[in-house]
């Protein structure tokens, strides 16, 4: 339970536990039989991406499934996997030429019908896939002939490919033909076992409890994602984050992740676990009432906004607060994103100059507000405290994500220390495009900066798309429609033994890892 | 008796219609379901799908005589969340549970009942202080931070016994410890002050003076009559710790009922916390009505009370 998992007693006691077996080496049950288990604490209820969105099962689903590219995090490109080349045909087609000789676990041959299928299936709406708000845009796909296949658009969307490697694993065709129905006479999509070209073949998956994985025999060797190394693969479900601890410890699991900072430190102790802090592509900002709706037209003004800025000593929070390789950032994207340009001028730590352009924008005697929060309250009592140094002395305010989204959406929060994770899309139009793109989370609704992004969503072609939104943000750092902070990290534990590598996107691939 | 138990059958029906019709409100005391599964950011639009998929729509009284005529036959609906149905859901989890209950309470009585004879047999010694002391101590330990140092001890430390999971009847071990210590104390003391009680009687006086040993007269004459109220003490404390496992479930990776009922609320899923509210229920009054047959099996006198 999560309550546990922040509870200071318990923490203390992993630390205990920790100390206590410092000087006792795990059990390598993983490395002797070259089977690796994984944990975390979501419960699983289908290893299918469009029937459960959680993050687990997307990694799940690249091991199990392929996409038609694979996002390689190494380079930022889109590499052929199920297809073996593509093109644009026009900015609202897509066209992939197929890799031959691919089969299914359940020993089918891979084809373009196949592909149709599952493009078919996710874009219709009826059918309920969870993931359709990620998918929308696509309208349908055409089988051209026996080794290639169309996808057609809704409308332009140059990050289809991104929303292709990440959300659309390729099923056989007919593959939720058989599924049960429930006692409410509709389909259970979910209860479809697993079946996908991918490097692992699920062999066992109790809901909410494990899934058990063997490597695919038959999966190709010259795919991005390679042959896998280790033979088992089993992820399992603990919530509570000390017994997660308690079981990388004793060997039970060999790979954990999402510990706090305070666990990461102890568990680096451990002579057999490697502790790692690793990037995501998560972002901390503040986001402002600039429409003036809210009650005060103090953040309409572009150097109350910038004051702000100038405020808060972010190289502080994100190396006290986040972790080693957290990474200041000034421009409204997370740096690895395709299109975020990295030459954004940002703001310097500066509290003389906040109080200076508050007493410009009319504030001498400085300011105050309500301040609220939602995600990491150390952060955001961090950055009230910064700005309270600067004059700028505020009310915190905590409520679930969900309220507070919904009263920025209506103009009713002046300041917002707010994150966006972008569903690990590695593009911009995951994040600056939906925050400054005109939709309802636009704060600014700034028509020029509107017009920009829009060129850049519609553009095929990587340069101009990159020259687009290069120019939209630095127009919204210019007016600071947002005071981008910091990247998020993530903390991971595993056997000292494993050879691994976070990625920034939060997918572990696994099928990369072997034993040393 | 028979009389009895028609009566308290009668009693226990009454009981399980008023949980039934409370636990299916439950859903509706916190304003529109649909709005709730919908979550905050959903539109009117996305709101109105749901209430006419799920049959909102629909009077409250029909809503009612459609879960419970499901319910009498089994079927309590599709869960929200894993969307299967909720029979198999309970099905799959209840062993776990089941099993640590079993384990639990059997432990709470092999550590309450020795003790609370050995307490009042012993009464004011040093003995009947510790056993004091142990039964205070397990009402005041919270049940994670003793299931975290079984945890450090017996699994990170010793390495005997599995952190996690119920992949094997060691892996009830620690789990049954923390929930049995913590329903023993009241068990240990009722058996304490029955004990006393008895060992006060007449008929014990007599016993003693008929030269009976004094183990037959602790075990079959006292034990007997002082052991009446711990059976109803210990059918409740089953329940209890049916119901109440949710945190002990969760430290040790258990997917029982109680973290599927804790999950669920979480989770908006109605269909699954009113099954597991209504299959509770019913194990309640089961427990209690086989302990109101059980005492009145044992002591007559309770038969025409």
């Amino acid at each position: 339970m999560k309550f546990l998992s922040h509870c200071s007693t318990a923490t203390a006691l992993a630390a205990a536990a920790a100390a206590a077996v410092l000087a006792a080496p795990a059990a390598q049950a993983g490395k002797a039989d070259n089977s690796l288990v994984w944990s975390s604490n979501a419960e699983v209820t289908a290893v299918d991406p469009f029937f459960d969105t959680s993050r687990e099962v997307i990694v799940l689903a690249q091991h199990v499934h392929d996409g038609l590219v694979y996002w390689d995090p190494a380079t930022g490109d889109y590499l052929p996997l199920l297809a073996s080349a593509y093109r644009w045909v026009d900015s609202r087609t897509l066209e992939f030429d197929l890799r031959q000789g691919v089969t299914f676990h359940d020993g089918s041959s891979f084809g373009p019908e196949d592909v149709a299928y599952t493009i078919n299936f996710g874009a219709d709406e009826a059918n309920g896939v969870l993931n359709y708000g990620d998918i929308k845009w696509l309208d349908r796909a055409e089988v051209v002939d026996a080794d290639t296949v169309r996808i057609l658009l809704d409308e332009p969307f140059p990050s289809a490919l991104a929303y292709l490697a990440l959300t659309l694993p390729i099923l056989p065709e007919g593959h939720y033909d058989a599924a049960p129905v429930g006692t409410d006479g509709k389909k259970r999509y979910q209860a479809v076992p697993p079946v996908g070209t991918g490097p692992y073949k699920v062999t066992s998956f109790k809901p909410g409890d494990h899934v058990d994985m063997v490597a695919n025999g038959d999966y190709f060797a010259d795919g991005p994602k390679g042959k896998p190394a280790i033979e088992r693969l089993t992820f399992r479900t603990i919530t509570d984050d000390t017994t997660q601890i308690a079981e990388l410890m004793t060997g039970g699991v060999d790979w954990i992740w999402g510990m706090s900072t305070d666990q990461a430190q102890m568990l680096k102790q451990a002579p057999n676990l490697t502790v790692l802090n690793a990037p995501t592509m998560r972002i901390s900002y503040l986001t402002f009432d600039i429409k003036g709706s809210a009650g005060s037209d103090a953040f309409t003004k572009p150097e109350v906004r910038r004051a702000f800025a100038h405020a808060v000593n972010r190289e502080n929070i994100a190396k006290n607060l986040m972790g080693e390789s957290s990474q200041v950032i000034a421009a409204a994207c997370h740096p690895t994103q395709f299109g975020c340009a990295a030459d954004i001028a940002g703001y310097d730590y500066d509290p003389a100059k906040a109080r200076a352009l508050l007493a410009e924008a009319g504030y001498p005697d400085g300011l105050t507000f309500e301040f609220y929060g939602y995600r990491d309250r150390q952060v955001a009592e961090a950055i009230a405290s910064d700005l309270a140094a600067a004059g700028m002395k505020s009310d915190l305010r905590w409520l679930k994500y969900a309220a507070l989204r919904d009263m920025i959406r209506e103009g009713k929060v002046g300041v917002a220390n707010m994150t966006w994770g972008s569903s690990s899309i590695p593009d911009v139009s995951a994040i600056t495009s939906y925050f400054f793109g005109g939709g309802p989370d636009d704060p600014a609704k700034d028509p020029e900066v509107m017009a920009i992004i829009a060129r850049g969503d519609s553009a095929t072609d990587p340069a101009e798309r990159r020259a687009a939104y290069a120019e939209a943000l630095a127009k919204i750092a210019e007016a600071a429609y947002w005071v981008p902070l910091f990247t998020y990290t993530k903390n991971y534990a595993f056997s000292a033994d494993l050879q691994f590598a976070p990625t920034p996107d939060e997918l572990p691939r696994f099928f990369r890892a072997s034993w040393k | 008796m028979a009389a009895f138990v028609t009566k308290r059958l009668a009693l226990a029906l009454l009981v399980a219609i008023f949980v039934s019709s409370i636990s299916f409100s439950l859903m509706f005391l916190t304003g529109d379901p649909a709005i709730a599964i919908a979550g905050e950011g959903a539109t009117e639009a996305d709101i109105e799908v749901i209430r006419r998929t799920f049959g909102f729509d629909r009077s409250f009284a029909v809503q009612y005589w459609d879960w419970i005529s499901g319910a009498a036959s089994g079927d309590f609906g599709q869960s929200f969340y894993f969307n299967q149905p909720v029979v198999e859901l309970l099905a799959e989890r209840m062993p776990v549970t089941a099993t640590l209950a079993v384990f639990s309470i059997g432990f709470a009585l092999l550590l309450a009942l020795p003790l609370g004879i050995l307490a009042a047999v012993k009464r004011n010694s040093l003995a009947d202080r510790l056993s004091l002391a142990l039964a205070t101590v397990g009402q005041a330990t919270p049940s994670f931070w003793l299931a975290l140092m079984l945890i450090v001890l017996f699994a990170v430390n010793l390495r005997w016994l599995p952190v996690s999971g119920a992949d094997t009847l060691a892996h009830f071990i620690l789990p049954s410890i923390v929930l049995g210590y913590y329903a023993s104390p009241s068990m240990m003391r009722l058996t304490r002050g029955g004990m006393i009680e008895a060992l006060r009687s007449d008929y014990i006086r007599t016993a003693r003076a008929k030269g009976m040993l004094p183990r037959t007269i602790i075990l079959k004459h006292a034990l007997r009559n002082a052991v009446l109220p711990v059976v109803s003490v210990a059918a409740v404390e089953f329940g209890f710790i049916l119901g109440g496992s949710v945190v002990v479930e969760s430290v040790f990776s258990l997917r029982g009922i109680g973290y599927l009922a804790w999950e669920s609320i979480g989770r908006n899923d109605f269909p699954t916390i009113q099954a597991i509210i209504l299959v509770y229920a019913m194990i309640y009054v089961c427990l209690t009505f086989l302990a109101d047959v059980l005492n009145a099996w044992i002591d007559p006198r309770i038969r025409v009370a």
